[in-house]
C-alpha cells in the first residue's frame, strides 16, 4: 500500500471518527430516553419505554417554558430582523472608516460573553422600570442577533449592483419603491437565513437569558434547572425529540439542495 | 452620510439611522457603560442610595483580589480555556484542511449538514450528554468494565476534566468553521505549487496554509476562548466540588448574593479578560479586528 | 412631445478637478445629438448631470425652458440607458419595461398592454415572460430602451450602449436606435468615443476634450471642417505637417514647413506668424508619377501597402523619414504604385487646414 491510499484512508478515518465524536454521544442522550432505567442511561439496557414521553407530555411547566421560549424568539426575529438589515444597509453607504468604526461596535455583541450582555442589560434597562422578565431576555437576545443577521445581510449586499437603485429612480420611482421592489427582492435569501437564524440562536440561547429572565422559564433554563434539581429521562426524551426534528430538518434540506442542484445541471446542459 | 441620503432619500436615511443608533446605543453600548460604572458603586440598601455612602470606589473590585479563591478559580478559568482551545485548533485543523481542500464539494456540504445537528441541540443538551457519558453509571464506565480495563467504575467527573471535555465538544465547532472558510479562500494552486518544488507536507502547512489561514485561526481560537471563559452550562453540569468557574461565581454574586454591583465588577473582569485576550491573538498572529467575524 | 435641453454654462468640479468647463449648448427638440470624445472628457459627466445624479457647480439645466436645478431624478422627463444596461434580474421582461409606470400607479393589465406594444415598437416579440438571464445582448438593448420610452420621456440619455456588442451587432443596433428614434420623436442625447457611431447616427454631434467642449455641428461639418486640431485628428484620419504661416490672403494661406511650402484653407484663432499644424486626410490625397505646381506636392517613396477591403491604405515616406498616409479606392484596374517606388504625394489646397490646437477651459490649461 503506497502513501497516497494510506492517506486517502487516514484522511477517511480521521473524519469518520470525527462524525462519531460529535453524533455518537446525542445518540447515547437521546437513546437514554428509551430506556426503562430512572437514571438516564443506555447500559445497562432494561426494556423500550414510552414513560418519559408520557411524563414529558404531562410536565406544564415544560409546556409553559416553551411557550414563553417561542414568543421570546418570534419577538427577537420581529425586532432584530429589520434592526440587522437597516445597519447592514447602512454601513453599505457610508464612508470606510466610518464603517470600519461602526462594524466595530456591532460585531463586538457577537464576541462578548452572554453572562456580560445579560447583566449589563439588566442593570441597563432595570433603572428604566423594565424589570428581568421576557421583555428583558428579549432585549438582550437581541443585541447580538441582530448582528448574526446584519453580517448575513451585509454580505448578500455585496453582489447588489447599485446601478439598479438609479435605474429605478430614473424611471421615477420613489426612495420607499426603490427599496421594496429593488433592494429588499435581491436581499431575500439572507433576510430569511437571518430570520432562520435569529429564531434558533434565540430559542438555544441560555447565558443571555438566564440573567435577564427573572421568574419566567424559558426552555434552556429549565432544561438546566432539571438537571441541577431533578434528572430523570424526561429530559432525555426531549432532547430525543430535538434530535429527530433536526435530523429530519437536516435530511429534507440536503434533498432539497441536491434537487435543486442537479435542475441547475440540467439546465446548464441543456444550453449547450 | 451624503452616500446614504443621496441613495435612499432623507426620510428612509433617518429611519435606518435610527434604528440602527437604538441597537448599537441602547442595547449595546451603554449597558455595558452602565456595568462599568455599576462596579464602581456599592451595594446600597434603597434608603442610602444617593447618601454619603454612595460614592465611585473601588472596593468591589479589591473584593476580588482580596479573594484567593476567586483569583484561583479566574486563573483556572483561564487556563483550562486555553487548554480548551488549542485542543479544538489542534483537532479540527486537519478537519478543516480536509474538508476545503481534499473532500469533494458535495461531500463537504453533506458533511457540514451532519455536523451541524450538535448545533442545533442546544449547548445545555450538548453538555448533559457528556453528564451521561462519563457519570459513574454511565456507559463510558461500563465499556471500560466490559473490556476489561478497569475493575470499578472511575469516578471521571471531578476536577476540571469533565469540564474540559465538556467544552471542547461544546465549542469544537466554532473553531472549524471560520478555519475552513480560511483555507477555502486559499488558491489550491499555491498548495500545489509547493509540493511541486519540494516542500514536505509539513512545511506546506507551515509555509503556505498556515500563514493563509491566520484569520480564520484567529477567530476560531477568539471565539473558543470566549465561549469557553464565559460558559455558564458546561462548568455547571460537569463540575464538582473540587473545580470552580467564574462565571459560578459571578452568579452566585447576582443570584445568592444579590450584589449586583460586585457581580457587575466581576462580570467587566470578565469582559476585560476576553478584550486582553483578543488583542494578544490579534497581535500575535498579526490580524485586525474585521478579519475575526464570521 | 419632446423639447429641448440647454445646457447654459455648466461647470462641475470635483475637488480641485474640473470635470466639465463651461459647456453651452441647446439641444433642439426631436435631435439624436451626441456628445463625442476619448474617456474621462466630461461627457459621461454631463450624462448625470442632465439626468439628475449630480448637480453643476456652476451653470444651469433647463430642460423645455425649465431650470432643472433641485428636482431629483426621478422627478426629471429624462430617461437613462445605463452603460451595463442595469436591466433587473429579478422581474420578467414585461416588468422590467413597465417598471417606470409601476411606481406611478398603472394598473397591471394597462401595463402589460403597455409592454407588449412596446416589445412590438423594439422589434423583440415573445419575450414578455422570459427573463433577463436569457436573453442575448442585442435584445437585453432593446429591453432597456423599451423600458426607457415608457415612461414617454421628453429626453432620452444614452451612455455608450453599444460599446459592450460585438462589430456586426453594434452596427445594426446604430440602424436600429436611429429608426427608433425617427419612430417615437424623442429628443436623444448619445455619448460615445467611437467616431463611426457618432457620425452615422447623430443630426448633430459636440466634440468633446478634457471637460471642454470644442465643436456643436452636422457629422459633415464636423468632420470636413473641424475648427481646431482636436478635432480633426480625434475624427478620422489625418496626414499632419507642422510649420509656420508665411502669408494669407482671403483665408487662403501659405504655410511654410521644413518639406516646403504648401496652400492651406486657413482655420480661426491662427494669425500670420503663428506656428501651427496642416491637416489633410488621407483620401484627399493622390500619388502621382509628376509633382503637380497648382497643388501641393511632396516626394515620397512607397513604404506599405495595406489592403483593407473597399479602399487601400498606402504608407509613403517623404524625404526627410516621415510616413504619411494615401487612401485610395480599391479598383482592381488601376493598381496604386508599386512598393518602394518613387512618386508624388498631390493634395489640393481646398482640402487642407491649417488648425489651432484644442480649444482651452476658463481655467485654461
Amino acid at each position: 500500500m503506497n502513501s497516497q491510499t494510506f492517506a486517502k484512508i487516514a484522511v477517511r478515518v480521521y473524519l469518520g471518527l470525527f462524525i462519531l465524536y460529535m453524533l455518537l454521544p446525542l445518540a447515547i442522550m437521546g437513546g437514554a430516553g428509551l430506556n426503562n432505567t430512572r437514571f438516564p442511561s443506555v447500559y445497562p439496557w432494561v426494556g423500550f419505554t414510552d414513560r418519559w414521553f408520557i411524563d414529558l407530555w404531562n410536565d406544564q411547566r415544560m409546556w409553559g417554558s416553551i411557550r414563553n421560549t417561542t414568543w421570546v424568539a418570534l419577538a427577537v426575529v420581529m425586532i432584530s430582523v429589520p434592526i440587522g438589515t437597516a445597519a447592514a444597509i447602512m454601513l453599505n453607504s457610508v464612508k470606510p472608516n466610518v464603517r470600519s468604526f461602526l462594524y466595530g461596535f456591532m460585531v463586538a455583541p457577537i464576541l462578548t460573553p452572554g453572562a456580560v450582555i445579560g447583566i449589563s442589560t439588566l442593570l441597563f434597562w432595570n433603572s428604566f422600570g423594565v424589570s428581568a422578565g421576557l421583555y428583558l431576555s428579549v432585549l438582550g437576545q437581541v443585541s447580538f442577533v441582530a448582528a448574526y443577521v446584519m453580517l448575513l445581510v451585509l454580505a448578500r449586499l455585496q453582489s447588489f449592483d447599485p446601478g439598479l437603485e438609479e435605474a429605478a429612480l430614473d424611471l421615477g420611482a420613489s426612495h420607499g419603491q426603490v427599496i421594496r421592489r429593488i433592494l429588499v427582492p435581491h436581499l431575500y435569501p439572507a433576510i430569511i437565513a437571518g430570520a432562520v437564524i435569529a429564531f434558533f440562536q434565540s430559542v438555544e440561547n441560555f447565558n443571555v437569558t438566564l440573567f435577564t429572565r427573572g421568574n419566567s422559564d424559558t426552555l434552556t433554563v429549565y432544561v438546566g434547572s432539571k438537571i441541577r434539581t431533578g434528572i430523570t429521562p424526561t429530559i432525555n426524551a426531549l432532547a430525543l425529540l430535538l434530535i429527530t426534528v433536526t435530523v429530519i430538518c437536516a435530511i429534507v434540506y440536503e434533498v432539497l439542495r441536491r434537487r435543486a442542484a442537479a435542475k441547475a445541471a440540467a439546465l446548464v446542459a441543456a444550453e449547450d | 452620510m451624503q452616500e446614504l441620503i443621496r441613495r435612499y432619500g432623507i426620510s428612509l436615511s433617518v429611519i435606518m439611522a435610527a434604528m440602527t443608533a437604538f441597537w448599537l446605543l441602547a442595547l449595546v453600548v451603554i449597558p455595558n457603560l452602565v456595568l462599568f460604572k455599576f462596579s464602581f458603586r456599592l451595594y446600597l440598601p434603597v434608603d442610602q442610595l444617593g447618601g454619603p455612602n454612595d460614592v465611585y470606589t473601588l472596593k468591589n473590585y479589591i473584593t476580588f483580589f482580596d479573594s484567593p479563591i476567586h483569583i484561583n478559580v479566574f486563573f483556572s478559568t483561564i487556563m483550562y480555556s486555553s487548554m480548551v482551545t488549542v485542543i479544538c485548533l489542534i483537532v479540527t485543523y486537519p478537519i478543516a484542511y480536509m474538508l476545503a481542500k481534499v473532500l469533494k464539494p458535495t461531500d463537504t456540504a453533506t458533511f457540514f449538514l451532519i455536523l451541524l445537528i450538535p448545533l442545533w441541540v442546544s449547548e445545555i443538551l450538548r453538555s448533559f450528554a457528556w453528564f451521561i457519558i462519563l457519570s459513574a453509571q454511565g456507559p463510558l464506565n461500563a465499556l471500560l468494565a466490559g473490556i476489561g480495563l478497569i475493575e470499578k467504575p472511575i469516578r471521571w467527573i471531578t476536577g476540571f476534566q469533565a469540564v474540559v471535555v465538556g467544552l471542547v465538544y461544546a465549542y469544537i465547532l466554532f473553531m472549524l468553521l471560520p478555519i475552513y472558510n480560511a483555507i477555502q479562500a486559499l488558491d489550491t494552486n499555491q498548495i500545489e505549487a509547493s509540493q511541486d518544488l519540494g516542500a514536505s507536507v509539513w512545511r506546506t502547512h507551515w509555509r503556505v496554509v498556515i500563514p493563509h489561514s491566520k484569520p480564520g485561526i484567529a477567530s476560531g481560537c477568539v471565539m473558543v476562548f470566549m465561549l469557553c471563559a464565559g460558559s455558564v452550562v458546561v462548568p455547571s453540569t460537569l463540575a464538582s466540588t473540587n473545580s470552580r468557574w467564574f462565571t459560578e461565581i459571578i452568579q452566585q454574586w447576582m443570584f445568592e448574593g444579590l450584589d449586583w454591583n460586585v457581580g457587575s465588577a466581576y462580570a467587566f473582569l470578565l469582559l476585560a479578560l476576553c478584550i486582553v485576550f483578543v488583542s494578544l491573538v490579534m497581535r500575535l498572529l498579526n490580524v485586525r479586528l474585521v478579519d475575526i467575524a464570521k | 412631445m419632446s423639447e429641448d435641453v440647454h445646457l447654459s454654462q455648466i461647470s462641475m468640479n470635483f475637488g480641485s478637478f474640473r470635470a466639465v468647463d463651461n459647456v453651452d449648448v441647446t439641444i433642439k427638440p426631436g435631435e439624436f445629438f451626441s456628445f463625442l470624445g476619448p474617456s474621462g472628457c466630461g461627457k459621461t459627466t454631463i450624462l448625470r448631470l442632465i439626468s439628475g445624479f449630480m448637480e453643476p457647480t456652476e451653470g444651469a439645466i433647463k430642460i423645455g425652458g425649465k431650470d432643472m436645478r433641485g428636482i431629483r431624478p426621478n422627478a426629471r422627463p429624462t430617461a437613462l440607458i445605463f452603460q451595463n444596461l442595469a436591466l433587473f434580474p429579478l422581474m420578467p421582461i414585461w416588468e422590467n419595461i413597465t417598471f417606470g409606470l409601476e411606481v406611478r400607479g398603472v394598473p397591471k393589465t394597462i401595463r402589460r398592454a403597455k409592454a407588449e406594444e412596446l416589445l412590438q415598437l423594439v422589434d423583440l416579440h415573445d419575450s414578455a415572460d422570459k427573463r433577463v438571464s436569457q436573453l442575448s445582448g442585442g435584445q437585453k438593448q432593446r429591453v432597456a430602451i423599451a423600458r426607457a420610452l415608457a415612461v414617454e420621456p421628453k429626453v432620452m440619455l444614452l451612455d455608450e450602449p453599444l460599446s459592450a456588442l460585438d462589430l456586426k451587432l453594434r452596427q445594426h443596433m446604430r440602424a436600429e436606435l436611429r429608426a427608433i428614434q425617427k419612430r417615437t420623436g424623442v429628443t436623444f442625447i448619445y455619448i460615445t468615443h467611437d467616431q463611426g457611431e457618432a457620425l452615422a447616427m447623430s443630426d448633430r454631434v459636440g466634440v468633446m476634450s478634457q471637460g471642454v467642449l470644442q465643436q456643436v455641428a452636422t457629422p459633415q461639418e464636423i468632420y470636413n471642417n473641424p475648427t481646431n486640431g482636436f478635432v480633426a485628428s480625434f475624427v478620422g484620419e489625418n496626414n499632419v505637417f507642422t510649420g509656420r504661416v508665411k502669408s494669407a490672403s482671403d483665408g487662403v494661406a501659405v504655410f511654410e514647413t521644413p518639406k516646403g511650402d504648401f496652400s492651406a484653407k486657413l482655420g480661426q484663432n491662427i494669425s500670420v506668424g503663428d506656428v501651427s499644424k496642416l491637416y489633410v486626410r488621407p483620401e484627399f490625397c493622390t500619388l502621382h508619377r509628376e509633382a503637380d505646381a497648382k497643388a501641393n506636392s511632396l516626394m515620397v517613396e512607397v513604404s506599405e501597402i495595406a489592403f483593407e477591403g473597399n479602399f487601400v491604405n498606402v504608407f509613403v515616406k517623404d524625404r526627410s523619414g516621415d510616413t504619411h498616409m494615401v487612401q485610395v479606392q480599391n479598383d482592381p484596374s488601376v493598381p496604386p504604385p508599386a512598393l518602394h517606388s518613387s512618386c508624388h504625394m498631390v493634395f489640393n489646397p481646398a482640402s487642407c487646414m491649417i488648425l489651432a490646437e484644442a480649444k482651452a477651459g476658463r481655467t485654461g490649461h
